[in-house]
């Protein structure tokens, strides 16, 4: 059965994500007002984006409630970088706080302005080096009891996952190396393990992909 | 500026994608901005249509400003330069601007050369008439285009113009055969490589916003329906009735621009649109600068 898979589609790089699920062989929704959620999906993409604008569409659009429910009620997410903002239990430098269903606390802007913005490759738990981009990123400040950390980058945590909930403070999507995404539809969203990583490490159910870092240009096309 | 400094700017552009960035030019009207849903702003020391009634030469911000606007809001900021004035552009990366826009609207400083700006860390937003104008900006290094449109009139047509001859462009040379790619290039003015990227993708390597002239949720709408991917509001919030009320509609309106019904609801009691001048009947053609 293929799995269908929704994308908040609110405002940010919703589109990428779509573009990464379809290539992971997924059927792909669009969430942009309530109508949408009278369809059925099996999992809940969270995108980059403006968190405050995310935000308020999601209330003044009364997505809010429902979805929140839904997450709360075990529905798989997979959130990035606002995505992850907009899932936190607290932001430290932000009196705002959004679904509330994820036991972390988070910086905004964590590492400063657009100039702060970088590209790294480091350890993904059972995955190896992943490619990670990270754009006017939020950081994970401190996470709670029931939370795995994922990945770190000089100290600081970067992706965390709690249950059905996956979340990173980069943005895989934007990356040609669907690792990541993979391992979430196999393991959560297909499978339904939700508990703690131990039994199974990522490196269990997925073959790593030879990472190939976004191409350029010319190159994008040659290599299609 | 490295290759990867050139992709990360390129994605922050994809952040701001599905959002309506505004103009804004205090730190209070940045505030509004934001709480209305705006994904970013643009400070500036007058709006265009302002700029428009002052004349004169119209230059770069005081930083000073910009920085009370940076201070104001946790969204992106951005800021003018004008074409051809690396210096301004050296300006405000120092005082880490999020996004520089190489622009139009004001006075040209160089009528020959645009920055170069690959020799720039921050990202770069220019903008473009047609498909030749776009890809030349992005070999000179921008992260994202813009349709010029003609700013401070609150008239979509030159916007609408200019998305329709960019993405009739795009559709032309994706249909084009390889061999026919090197005269395209050569008759466009534009790097080969580039070119080629839009014949295989049939879009640009960056993301395209629209701007100039887009004044009511409808506009906005009619944009994201020619391909735009978000828009930038310019005098249209802050020359209006409710500004608070009118930005919001627009950033709802973009969200969900294909659904009339919504639009229509959006658009009931929004005050007074800006007045606007119909941008036949200006003096000073913005779009003309800069090719």
């Amino acid at each position: 059965m293929t799995l269908r898979i929704a994308v908040l589609s609110l405002q940010g790089d919703f589109a990428e994500h779509e573009s990464a699920l379809r290539q992971c062989g997924t059927e792909v929704m669009e969430i942009r007002q309530r109508a949408d959620l009278q369809k059925s999906f099996d999992a809940l993409v969270i995108p980059g984006g403006e968190s405050t604008v995310i935000g308020k569409l999601l209330r003044e659009l009364e997505l809010f409630s429902l979805l929140q429910e839904q997450i709360r009620a075990g529905l798989p997410v997979f959130a990035t970088c606002a995505g992850l903002i907009l899932l936190a239990n607290r932001i430290e430098n932000d009196s705002a706080t959004y679904f509330r269903t994820l036991d972390v606390t988070v910086r905004r802007n964590a590492y400063g302005r657009q100039l702060g913005s970088f590209y790294t490759e480091d350890n993904f738990a059972g995955l190896g080096r992943v490619p990670m981009s990270f754009i006017r990123a939020p950081s994970i400040e401190r996470v709670g009891t029931g939370v795995t950390v994922l990945s770190e980058f000089n100290g600081k945590t970067t992706a965390v996952l709690q249950g059905n909930q996956l979340a990173l403070a980069y943005h895989p999507e934007l990356l040609a190396d669907h690792r990541i995404l993979t391992w979430f539809l196999e393991r959560i969203v297909s499978r339904g393990i939700t508990g703690p990583l131990s039994n199974t490490t990522p490196g269990d159910t997925l073959k790593a992909r030879h990472p190939r870092n976004r191409p350029q240009y010319r190159k994008e096309s040659t290599e299609k | 500026m490295n290759q990867k400094q050139a992709e990360l700017n390129r994605n922050l552009a994809q952040m701001l994608k599905g959002g309506v960035i505004m103009d804004v030019t205090t730190p209070e009207q940045a505030k509004i901005a934001e709480d209305a849903g705006a994904c970013a702003v643009m400070a500036l020391e007058r709006i265009p249509a302002d700029i428009r009634a002052a004349g004169g030469v119209s230059r770069m911000s005081d930083p000073e400003m910009i920085k009370g606007i940076q201070a104001a809001v946790s969204i992106p900021v951005m800021a003018k330069c004008r074409i051809g004035h690396f210096a301004e552009a050296q300006i405000l990366q120092a005082i880490e601007i999020d996004y520089i826009d190489e622009s139009e609207v004001l006075s040209p400083a160089d009528d020959l050369y645009h920055i170069d700006k690959t020799a720039f860390k921050v990202p770069f937003v220019c903008g473009a008439r047609d498909l030749g104008e776009a890809l030349r900006r992005i070999q000179e290094g921008a992260a994202m285009i813009r349709t010029k449109g003609e700013p401070g009139t609150g008239d979509v047509i030159q916007a609408v113009r200019h998305m329709r001859r960019m993405n009739a462009e795009i559709r032309r040379i994706a249909g084009l055969r390889e061999d026919e790619l090197f005269e395209a290039s050569k008759e466009l003015g534009v790097d080969y490589d580039l070119l080629h990227y839009v014949h295989e993708n049939g879009k640009l390597p960056v993301v395209n916003f629209a701007a100039g002239g887009i004044a009511t949720p409808a506009d906005a709408s009619l944009m994201m329906q020619l391909g735009a991917e978000g828009v930038f509001v310019g005098s249209g919030i802050f020359k209006s009735g409710d500004p608070a009320k009118r930005a919001n509609a627009i950033v709802k309106a973009v969200t969900n621009y294909q659904d009339a019904v919504m639009i229509a609801k959006l658009s009931s009691g929004l005050g007074e649109a800006m007045v606007g001048i119909n941008a036949e009947e200006i003096k000073l053609i913005m779009e003309e600068r800069g090719k």
